[in-house]
């Protein structure tokens, strides 16, 4: 049987007026790759957001490892974000601290591991980025793949139950971010995390997916595997897979009423 | 986890078994430490472990590095598939001496 690592069930979020998430509701699984994928405002950074916990939906349930983070005390929030490791799509590190620095907060902060340990651990970590040399450097000194390796390394720090990974091949070289999928791959493979990786990369996405779930306008169009993304006959599906421009059916009632509609 | 010492004649046999994580890795490290303070060689049987992360792997390391320093032989035992993933995954694997069988490791003291 399949367990769920994350529930998300009938989640709405409105901004103002405007609607970024519509009535989304799938399950991902423990220890499976899901990828997101969909247009720019698509609503992916946002169900991102509500997923971990940084931002209340309208109405709707998030589920994750038994604990409803829509309603959960934030004590219940602090013990589940432990489970989490997030990379975010710059990387996030802290400026004032050197990449080793960065990787051992979430150890420092969580943990009462010895020195030694800790020491050891980082590098592994490094080691599995490729970014053992340059531990001592510090953010300023790193180029866009290498801030994106670090933030990986401190996200699985802690050997995260669940790991978000927001943009992973954004701006790489293609053997650099093919380097990447194989890692994600193995995390998964080897210690057994359910991974979330939000994506515009095709390529990417179908290297590393076990099933996609395609975004669009604040709705869920699809999910299933890279196969049945594939095979999707949903127009709006496969305007995403061949990069087919949106095409311009205007309302033109509507288009007026976006223009000068008060959202004040 | 289970983290059992057994003293044989020329070495100690740790044995572990289940979870090996953040919360369980420091009693590992403080029973390989304890075990190569005593001056014995250690082989550590891992044929049960059903999980290890990187803190446990870290411990492993910690130990294989003082028991170097010390001149003392250091071996894994019969490593479980999920963690001779870990091993692979962190490519140390090819760093520590890896036995199928304990007499092997005895053979080489």
């Amino acid at each position: 049987m399949t367990t769920s690592a994350i529930e998300i069930r009938d989640l709405v979020v409105d901004y103002g007026t405007r609607r970024i998430l519509d009535d989304i509701s799938f399950d991902i699984h423990q220890g499976e790759i899901i990828v997101i994928m969909g247009g720019s405002g698509a609503g992916k950074s946002t169900l991102l957001r509500c997923v971990l916990g940084l931002k209340k939906p309208t109405s709707g349930h998030i589920h994750m490892l038994g604990t409803d983070i829509c309603h959960a005390a934030r004590e219940e929030l602090y013990e589940l974000r432990k489970k989490m490791g997030v990379a975010f799509q710059q990387g996030a590190l802290f400026t004032s601290m050197s990449v080793a620095e960065n990787i051992q907060l979430p150890l420092r902060e969580h943990t009462d591991l010895d020195e030694n340990t800790i020491q050891i651990m980082t590098r592994i970590k490094l080691d599995m980025v490729n970014m053992l040399p340059y531990e001592n450097l510090m953010p300023s000194e790193l180029s866009g793949g290498m801030s994106k390796r670090a933030a990986l390394a401190r996200a699985i720090i802690m050997d995260p139950k669940i790991l978000f990974f927001d943009e992973p091949s954004a701006g790489l070289d293609p053997i650099t971010s093919a380097e990447l999928d194989e890692l994600i791959i193995m995390l998964k493979e080897t210690l057994k995390m359910t991974i979330i990786v939000v994506t515009h990369e095709l390529e990417s996405a179908f290297a590393i997916a076990d099933r996609i779930a395609i975004l669009g306008e604040g709705k869920l169009i699809q999910i299933g595997t890279p196969e049945e993304i594939k095979n999707s006959q949903d127009d709006r599906v496969m305007d995403l897979l061949n990069r087919t421009p949106r095409e311009n059916n205007m309302d033109k009632d509507e288009h007026l009423s976006r223009l000068t509609q008060d959202n004040r | 986890m289970k983290c059992t010492l057994h003293s044989e004649n020329d070495y100690d046999l740790l044995e572990l078994g289940g979870e090996i994580d953040l919360h369980y890795s420091p009693d590992l490290r403080e029973a390989i430490l304890a075990s190569l303070k005593e001056g014995k060689p250690l082989l550590i049987d891992m044929a049960d472990v059903s999980y290890i992360d990187s803190s446990g792997i870290a411990s492993l390391v910690e130990g294989f590095q003082t028991a170097k320093s010390a001149k003392l032989a250091y071996g894994l035992l019969k490593i479980s598939d999920p963690a001779l993933q870990v091993l692979k995954l962190t490519r140390l694997d090819r760093v520590f001496s890896i036995f199928d069988e304990a007499e092997k490791f005895q053979a080489q003291l």
